[in-house]
């Protein structure tokens, strides 16, 4: 260290010096960050209001939607099927959506330049992101099982905190996903436009408009590569076993596999030198 | 981050502390096609508050990037504090605040403040006191967004005071202030080289000249001058900084 002659210069080093052994092991900056990232979600009311809101009110209109609809005895109702998917469905692409967005935000506003000056640790950011907005997530999946599951009727024959906890991994996913498209985006119109090229095609070639094996060859290869065809998967053998499927164990870590790698490839574009 | 961890080995011996906080060497940056900085080299000292001055569009916020380390250089080597520009262990010592105020705009004050503190290893006691240095006390629970400019360029130099860094860059900081608070500032960033910090403030009104030890003319990518006030106005025989920066412009391009 220097001594510039000043006594509180010194004293200023040492200082420094201990809070760099301290905060290298805690995770001080991750949690900073979590809290930062959820203090600006909840200060934006309206959003909040809708992460909440909007996937239970959609439940609420599809089962208005099968009332009347006929439907075999001894096989699930079509609301059912339909619910399960959506409880699914609407963490990846809110998620998705959300995290895009936001983290494009961050990037152009030159606050990701920022705080990538700071000690804070790249992997830390990512894993903020994917904790702040996993809570969101887990706040709107748990009002969306409580009115899917005690309003609605809908059942499924695994145990629903297994429907609940694939919601909160494909959230992850989206969180995973939306933070790597948001390196390609420059604006946020851009960012949005990214909704069609990633989620749809997942969410057609996942087997809930076309069943799977009825696919060409060629589209059940892509399928085969896309983590949604996976989540929906598992969903469904929690809807139709009682114990947790082998197929749904894979299909779970295939997801989360999707999702660690997706953050990986997010941290590699966050850089801390710019040309 | 393993990247830097091992540039830290590789240049950790290579590198020697010899005493100045910024030492620059033949550093040439490319932006694009066009050569953004041209084989500078400079030594600024410990504890000054060195002035960094030139039209707009000459370099200085290119030459503090580099510094900070957020800025790939092209050829040439800048060491801060010792170390290579961007080392992971200077993240905690150099204080960087931009242009336009990154803040988030919509947190409070406080927030966005306490939130660096975090990053920084500092406590929320720091964060009181980073507030109170830039005049926002009052402001401290109100949304960034609906601060004035000024306010927002001041909450953002809080959020680099509250690490109590060794070396402080500041990019136009006093743009869009009234003169009041530019003096107020002025103040503070005297009272900070005091206690030991170095200051890097870039400015392209020279009337703020008189503020520091040391001034650097910048001019398309060049450093044209490293000098002090009262010797930049001996050579040139000029009173008015502004003057003098005219005299040793004409002189640079007629040479």
């Amino acid at each position: 260290m220097y001594v510039t002659g000043a006594g509180v210069s010194g004293h200023h080093s040492a200082q420094h010096r201990g809070l760099n052994k301290r905060s290298r092991l805690s995770p001080q900056a991750y949690l900073a960050t979590t809290g930062r990232i959820l203090r600006q979600l909840a200060g934006d009311h309206r959003s909040v209001a809708m992460i909440l809101v909007v996937p239970s009110l959609v439940i609420a209109l599809m089962y208005f939607m099968f009332q009347n609809a006929p439907h075999r005895p001894g096989t699930p109702s079509p609301f059912n099927n339909a619910c399960l998917i959506m409880l699914g469905v609407f963490p990846l692409i809110i998620m998705f959506l959300i995290t895009s967005i936001t983290m494009q935000r961050e990037r152009v506003s030159g606050t990701l330049e920022r705080i990538l000056t700071t000690p804070l640790r790249r992997l830390d950011l990512l894993a903020a992101y994917g904790t702040a907005f996993s809570i969101a997530a887990a706040a709107q999946a748990s009002l969306a099982c409580v009115v899917a599951f005690w309003l609605l009727g809908f059942e499924t024959a695994g145990n629903p905190l297994l429907v609940f906890a694939i919601a909160i991994i494909n959230a992850v996913l989206g969180v995973g996903l939306g933070l790597l498209c948001s390196a390609f985006a420059r604006t946020e119109f851009q960012a949005v436009q990214f909704m069609p090229v990633v989620i749809v095609p997942q969410l057609l070639l996942c087997g809930i408009i076309v069943p799977r094996d009825l696919l060409p060859e060629w589209l059940q290869w892509i399928s085969n590569a896309m983590p949604a065809s996976y989540a929906l998967e598992a969903l469904r053998q929690v809807g139709a076993n009682t114990d947790l499927t082998a197929t749904a164990a894979r299909d779970i870590a295939i997801v989360v596999g999707f999702a660690v790698v997706a953050l990986c490839l997010a941290a590699a574009t966050l850089r801390r030198r710019t040309p | 981050m393993m990247t830097s961890s091992n540039d830290e080995l590789i240049h950790g011996d290579l590198t020697h502390d010899d005493g100045s906080a910024i030492t620059i060497e033949h550093l040439t940056v490319v932006r694009g096609k066009r050569t953004a900085l041209q084989d500078v080299s400079v030594r600024i000292a410990r504890g000054t508050i060195t002035g960094l001055l030139g039209p707009s569009g000459c370099g200085k916020s290119t030459l503090m990037r580099a510094i900070v380390g957020t800025q790939i250089v092209t050829s040439g080597v800048v060491t801060v504090l010792g170390r290579p520009a961007g080392s992971a262990d200077l993240r905690r010592r150099v204080g960087y605040v931009t242009q336009d105020p990154t803040i988030y705009d919509d947190l409070r004050v406080i927030d966005n403040v306490r939130y660096f503190a975090s990053l920084y290893g500092s406590d929320a006691k720091s964060a009181d006191e980073a507030i109170a240095t830039v005049g926002l006390t009052d402001h401290r629970t109100a949304m960034c967004g609906n601060l004035s400019g000024g306010q927002r360029t001041r909450a953002s130099l809080a959020c680099a005071l509250v690490s109590n860094p060794d070396l402080l860059v500041l990019d136009e900081p006093t743009v869009g202030l009234d003169p009041v608070l530019r003096v107020d500032l002025w103040d503070q960033f005297h009272q900070l080289a005091r206690r030991g910090t170095t200051l890097l403030v870039s400015s392209h009104v020279m009337d703020e000249a008189d503020h520091c030890a040391d001034l650097l003319l910048m001019r398309e990518g060049r450093l044209l001058a490293h000098t002090t006030p009262s010797k930049l106005r001996e050579d040139t025989g000029c009173t008015s900084l502004e003057q003098a920066f005219l005299a040793i412009i004409r002189h640079s391009t007629a040479a």
